[in-house]
């Protein structure tokens, strides 16, 4: 984990709110401290506050309270073009009027550049992004994936510290979007920025981040590497919104230190590790990701428990075979199965038991 | 690529240009029908009046069919001297003369002399009801009832009127006039087509650039407030449309007058003596607080559709790096609302200059411009005169529009 004190936080939000309208959170209690160098997403679904953060940042929207700071410094009240942040918009923001190269120049002129000089940023950047032709085009002329490549050079021209990017990719096809989490990520790296990423994509910031910061309804719900984040989720909404997920509903029966025994529903006990409950008796929901559950006996551990399950479905999906299973009365359960050549093939309708790891199965809140 | 020897063609053989024609033909038959009752109107309530007005502008008769003596005289002596036409000439007008008045046709002929020489109805009256008593030697005897018969201009006048084609009334519209010499400039005083297109030219140009002044920064409010209190501003700014050009145009009467609102507000207020009451009504002032007032909507509309298209993240985006709020708005926000600031000004400016009922109302004696000038002419049934006034009107506004394709493009105004 690479979560630096308070004090030498690049960018630091420290109590923020906002409302737009006076009766409603959008942002609700945001702290958060940003490293030098690193590479932040902001994870979270459809207006969970994450553009108004950006914004904020920014400086486009006004905290209504708490305190921003960039390098030390305190920015709620410095307008947004003396912040020196750099930005990419979704929707690329190229000026249609200028030509690629009038757009990248803009912010050299106004910053006062003489025009050698400006030249010569202007040819690296576009370097950097492969678009060294492009300079004499207008944004209208090129492709998607060319103007996110310009708005890009465009972000970086003028050399900012922090960057902002507001779901950059999200009017890309598929491929090219890869391409291009690739691309930033490299940009990332050898220029040493920091990035503050925005995305709804939890692919992109798997793949992408340093750290995400999971949003739901106006707070983070987690802050965490991505690994963490996928395998030790620490609250049942992270869980579902990160990755496929199984989940079970159920009583503690029994918890001790770093293990508990759930009852289902349906009268089975099945094992799990406790991560946001707190007493026996507690109602808890047991997430276990398709890929950990097993349905051979000889693999499991001494003592744990399996549970009778149904075969549903099997769908082909080329490396993996995805199993829809009955499982204590819910038919949604997924397992998936490597498609290896010795894999054990199973059939719609055949009676299996089923059963994983203690540590693969996390007891959260409800 | 396809040479001429492989063409290309559809399954069974055919020509692939000819089948796509041969499909879409039909649907472009429909088409046409549907917009034929639209190109019937316009053309018979558009296009042919402007064709007539075009036509009234150089042809008028009134002299040449009444008048079959002197037109053949005319004809057979086309380099005839005008400071002294011989006896024939003068045989061959009193010969006219006698028949314009069995025919009552003396006003009409005198009309149509008149444009170019002022004062030849009287003359012509006069002449024609002498011409059926009168002897020769015909020269002496017509000078005898009027000197001015013999006079060069006039001589000029009616073998140029002898064609019932003619330039003349555009000669008369750019302020020459016709003189014993020949057409020249007409003294200064007599100078006020050209003085009334100018000045036309130049309040329209005033009032367009008012309206653009005025419309920015409301189209700008109505493309960036929220919906519901954008929906209530665009009511007020149409509110004008709904109710009659006469209405409004009386109500600044009622505000701007001498007696009005305006002035008795300033009076009681102590900030003006009642003998130094403005006049603000029936001068130019009128003329162009009344006609901003109509036309500033035609500004707001197509300015506000096209600043409603303007992401508001462009801004966003040049002062992210590092512009401030005035040179974002100079640099990035103003060059996109060039196509409505030039729609909105090419309808103004030209609905201006046509503009007749408010300078009418309005503009007393000052405040006239040239569509009053060619209504007066219209009442008068100077019909050619009026219809030549017309047509430079419409040649220029043609011109402006033509420099301006030239200078901003067409294809980029949007009107809404
Ligand atoms: N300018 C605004 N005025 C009023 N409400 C807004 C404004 N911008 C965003 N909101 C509201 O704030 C919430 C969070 O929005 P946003 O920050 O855009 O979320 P996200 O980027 O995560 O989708 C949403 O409920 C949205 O409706
Ligand atoms: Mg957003």
């Amino acid at each position: 984990m690479t979560v630096e004190p308070r004090n030498d936080a690049f960018v630091a939000f420290e109590h923020v709110q906002k409302s737009y309208d006076g009766v409603t959170l959008v942002v609700k209690d945001l702290n958060l401290s940003i490293g030098k160098g690193e590479f932040l997403t902001m994870l979270g679904p459809s207006g969970s506050g994450k553009t108004t953060c950006l914004m904020m940042l920014a400086g486009f929207e006004t905290a209504t309270n708490g305190e921003i700071r960039l390098d030390g410094r305190p920015i709620n009240q410095v307008p947004p073009h003396k912040r020196g942040i750099g930005m990419v918009f979704q929707n690329y923001a190229l000026f249609p009027h200028m030509t690629v190269g009038e757009n990248l120049a803009f912010p050299l002129e106004v910053r006062g550049m003489g025009k050698s000089d400006r030249e010569a940023k202007i040819k690296r950047a576009l370097d950097m992004v492969q678009m060294g032709a492009f300079a004499n085009r207008r944004p209208a002329q090129l492709s998607g994936g060319q103007q996110q490549r310009i708005a890009l050079a465009r972000a970086l021209v003028f050399d900012p510290k922090l960057v902002l990017m507001d779901e950059p990719l999200g009017a890309l096809d598929k491929q090219l979007r890869e391409h291009m989490q690739f691309e930033i990520k490299h940009l990332h790296e050898n220029l040493g920025i920091t990035v503050v990423y925005v995305t709804h994509d939890q692919g992109e910031a798997l793949t992408m981040s340093d750290r995400v910061a999971v949003f739901n309804d106006g707070r983070i719900q987690q802050l965490a590497p991505p690994a963490d984040l996928y395998e030790r989720p620490e609250n049942s909404f992270v869980a579902q919104f990160i990755g496929e997920n199984n989940k079970l509903l159920g009583t503690i029966e029994e918890l001790s230190g770093d293990k508990a025994l759930v009852r289902l529903a349906t009268g089975e006990l099945i094992d799990a590790t406790p991560v946001n409950v707190k007493e026996k008796g507690g109602k808890t929901l047991v997430s276990i990701r398709p890929e950990r559950v097993e349905f051979k006996p000889e693999i499991m551990p001494p003592g744990a428990h399996m549970i009778d399950a149904e075969v549903l479905e099997i769908i082909y999906m080329g490396d993996i075979l995805r199993v829809v299973l009955k499982v204590a009365g819910s038919d949604d359960f997924v397992m998936k199965m490597r498609n290896t050549l010795g894999q054990t093939r199973l059939e719609p309708g055949q009676k299996i038991k089923v059963g994983w790891h203690p540590q693969d199965a996390r007891a959260l809140d409800p | 690529m396809a040479d001429a020897a492989q063409i290309l063609t559809t399954a069974d053989g055919r020509p692939l240009k000819a089948a796509l024609a041969a499909a879409q033909g039909r649907a472009k038959r429909r088409a046409f029908l549907l917009v034929l009752p639209l190109l019937l109107f316009v053309l018979l309530t558009f296009l042919v009046p402007i064709a007539y007005m075009l036509m009234r502008s150089v042809e008028h008769d009134g002299f040449a069919a009444s008048a079959p003596a002197l037109v053949e005289w005319f004809d057979e002596n086309p380099d005839f001297d005008p400071a002294n036409p011989p006896e024939e000439a003068f045989a061959a007008l009193v010969q006219d003369l006698a028949r314009m008045q069995e025919e009552r046709t003396t006003g009409i002929a005198g009309t149509r002399i008149n444009y170019s020489v002022p004062g030849s109805i009287s003359m012509f009256k006069k002449g024609a009801r002498e011409a059926a008593g009168l002897e020769p030697p015909y020269k002496e005897a017509l000078l005898a009832v009027d000197a001015n018969f013999g006079r060069p201009a006039l001589w000029r006048g009616m073998a140029s009127a002898s064609n019932a084609y003619t330039a003349e009334f555009y000669l008369v519209a750019s302020d020459r006039k016709l003189t014993d010499a020949g057409w020249a400039r007409g003294g200064d005083k007599e100078r006020i087509y050209l003085y009334l297109f100018g000045k036309t030219f130049m309040i329209s140009a005033l009032i367009t650039v008012i309206c653009l002044l005025l419309a920015f920064p409301v189209a700008h409010l109505l493309a960036t407030l929220p919906m519901s209190k954008a929906a209530l501003l665009m009511i007020l700014v149409l509110l004008p449309f709904w109710t009659s050009l006469l209405v409004r145009t009386t109500a600044w009467i009622v505000l701007l007058q001498e007696q009005g609102v305006v002035n008795n507000l300033l009076v009681g207020l102590g900030l003006l003596d009642d003998k130094g009451r403005l006049s603000m009504m029936y001068n130019m002032t009128g003329t162009v607080v009344a006609m901003t007032h109509v036309l500033l909507p035609f500004m707001i509309l197509p300015l506000y559709s096209v600043m409603r298209v303007i992401p508001p993240s462009y801004a966003r985006a040049a002062r992210s790096l590092g512009a401030t709020s005035w040179t974002t708005f100079r640099r990035v926000y103003l060059p996109q609302t060039l196509p409505g600031i030039a729609a909105g000004s090419l309808l103004v400016f030209i609905l201006a200059v046509g503009y007749y009922i408010t300078p009418a109302l309005v503009g007393g004696a000052d405040g006239q411009l040239i569509s009053n000038l060619i209504q007066f002419h219209m009442s008068k049934s100077n019909w050619s005169l009026a219809a030549a006034i017309a047509a430079m009107l419409l040649a220029a506004i043609l011109i402006l529009y033509w420099i301006y394709d030239r200078l901003v493009g067409i294809d980029r105004l949007k009107f809404g």
